[in-house]
């Protein structure tokens, strides 16, 4: 199946083509299998990377390392998402509270002005400038400094102030600080691209603005942004790694301790990365799931929907299925 | 205030460190991106795995783990990443006299782990032309270059310059890692040298650092918003 990409640069292969095709295709598979043995098997024979004894304790059960090595790693792993889930749901909660008060701080600021130009209105129109300024400063500045610089100065700048605590909260603090105003501008963002007669249809009916954020713009706000929140959860899960400058004991930081044990950084980091590649791939799998549903939600006409769940495959208003993605 | 003041020459030397990492490894992850997304658009089935392999295995990697390989597995295998040592760059960029390889390590993971984001960005972006602009090319008897020069890439090329600006600017902010892996006087470790080793209070070393990283992110986001939003108008 030929992917979008590929169709909008090549025409359908003819039998010359197809038969090009192929000899470039063993012609390569051939080069990259011994490109691979030259540049990254060589190499690792021939430093002894390959040898029983450095990877016995991590694949071989019967080694007298094995269980302590895994039960460490359970551990990392394990402290690794509960800041993860702790960062997650701070920074959604806190997100959603800034999306509001960003989006009606704008529609404050730019709405239509009143007839009469009271004092206490123009007080009130410097307050929402000041306060739409203040938080466009607030998002700016997280959003444009790099997190391990965020979570290092959580670390070192509130116990100065006496608030001493936990290296995990220190980074669920940090990873908060960034991930809120990510997510924030996400949200808002997807309030901001609904169509407008959601609004107006909202003020018709007499609901007041604060309503029509939480009832109806919001609601939607998420379910359009749904992919993109989940993707963010990859970033989070990513960056939780970053809790070892701070001495947090997740899973990186852990495979440190066992490394300067028993002295084998390869074969360590490649089970770390393993671990994390298949976390973070099912959860970008599930965001690439989500959009395709929502996208074809969003497409069928709702009277062709009820007779589609019947039809397993493509249906004849939704978009088509993207086949391999080359 | 005045630890700011103090220390304003080592902000700025530390503005400089990080800005040529940013530099030298934004080249490079251009470069490589830009060869792995035209083996995920080729026609050749196995470069397109490969394409593929090496974009899922990079986005879903932290790159802490990326600079611990570097770090900790490249002296493993002996290797000191030498192949940067290109006689131009070495004059160019100056490192305050130091030659650690950590400079190179670091410059090697930032690009290895930032080119699978480059590689999605313009993928992306030739994604976003529409088959009827190649097909009407194809009608009008272009070749195959002539259509991928004419008509396909200025256009992708339009819609992949906000995702690779985004790409950049995560970049910049990721290269605040290498001074964490014994990078000497990037930005990074400027803060951690002032608060932890100097004992200065932090938030005056907060505001040295952030601002060297705020000068770099800022005005690129804004300017790629203006971008997005003209060729919001324009479509």
């Amino acid at each position: 199946m030929s992917s979008r990409g590929a169709s909008v640069l090549y025409d359908n292969p003819g039998p010359r083509t197809r038969s090009l095709i192929l000899i470039g295709s063993i012609i390569f598979a051939i080069l990259a299998v011994a490109g691979i043995y030259q540049f990254v098997y060589k190499p690792l024979d021939e430093n002894g990377q390959f040898e029983y004894e450095l990877w016995a304790p991590l694949i071989d059960p019967s080694n007298e390392f094995f269980d302590q090595v895994w039960k460490r790693i359970g551990e990392g792993f394990q402290n690794t998402l509960i800041a993860a889930a702790m960062a997650i749901v701070a920074s959604l909660v806190f997100g959603t509270g800034l999306a509001i008060l960003r989006f009606r701080l704008y529609d404050l600021a730019h709405g239509p002005r009143g007839s009469t130009s009271t004092p206490a209105r123009r007080v009130m129109r410097g307050l929402v400038w000041t306060l739409n300024l203040f938080t466009k400063i607030f998002v700016e500045f997280f959003r444009g400094l790099p997190v391990v610089i965020t979570i290092f100065f959580v670390a070192r700048a509130l116990p100065e102030y006496g608030i001493d605590l936990s290296a995990r909260l220190f980074l669920v603090i940090g990873l908060t600080l960034y991930n809120m105003v990510v997510i924030g501008e996400i949200l808002r963002s997807g309030m901001q691209n609904l169509p407008r007669g959601q609004k107006e249809a909202a003020d018709a009916i007499g609901l007041s603005g604060l309503q029509t954020v939480l009832t109806i713009l919001l609601p939607q706000s998420y379910r359009i942004m749904l992919p993109a929140l989940i993707s963010q959860v990859v970033v989070v899960l990513k960056d939780t790694s970053l809790g070892f400058i701070i001495g947090y004991e997740e899973a990186l930081r852990v495979a440190g301790q066992i490394i300067q044990n028993l002295g084998n950084p390869i074969q360590v980091y490649t089970v770390i990365a393993v671990i994390y590649i298949s976390i973070n791939y099912a959860v970008s799998r599930l965001a690439h799931y989500t959009q395709r549903r929502i996208a074809r939600g969003r497409k069928t006409p709702p009277g062709l929907q009820l007779k589609d769940v019947d039809v397993p495959g493509r249906t004849a208003a939704g978009p088509a299925p993207e086949g391999s993605v080359a | 205030m005045d630890v700011l003041i103090e220390n304003a020459d080592v902000f700025a030397r530390g503005f400089l460190v990080t800005l040529q990492i940013c530099i030298i490894s934004a080249i490079g992850a251009l470069i490589l991106g830009t060869v792995l997304a035209a083996f995920r658009i080729s026609p050749i089935p196995p470069l397109r795995w490969l394409g593929t392999a090496y974009v899922t295995v990079l986005r879903n990697t932290p790159l802490t783990i990326v600079f611990f390989f570097m770090a900790f597995a490249m002296p493993e295998l002996g290797s000191n990443a030498d192949i940067l040592r290109i006689p131009l760059l070495e004059k160019l960029f100056t490192r305050l006299g130091t030659d650690l390889p950590f400079f190179r390590f670091a410059i090697l993971a930032l690009t290895i782990y930032t080119a699978a984001f480059v590689c999605e960005a313009l993928r992306a972006g030739i994604n976003a032309v529409q088959p009827g602009q190649s097909e009407a090319g194809r009608s009008l008897g272009l070749t195959f270059l002539q259509n991928l020069r004419l008509v396909v890439l200025p256009q992708a090329g339009r819609y992949s310059v906000v995702p690779l600006g985004s790409v950049i600017i995560a970049m910049i902010k990721n290269s605040a890692l290498a001074g964490a892996f014994g990078v000497v006087g990037d930005l990074f470790s400027v803060a951690d040298d002032l608060t932890s080793a100097q004992g200065l209070p932090a938030i005056p070393v907060l505001i040295g650092v952030s601002a060297g990283f705020l000068i770099m992110t800022v005005p690129l986001g804004l300017t790629l918003d203006r971008i997005e939003r003209r060729q919001a108008v324009s479509r």
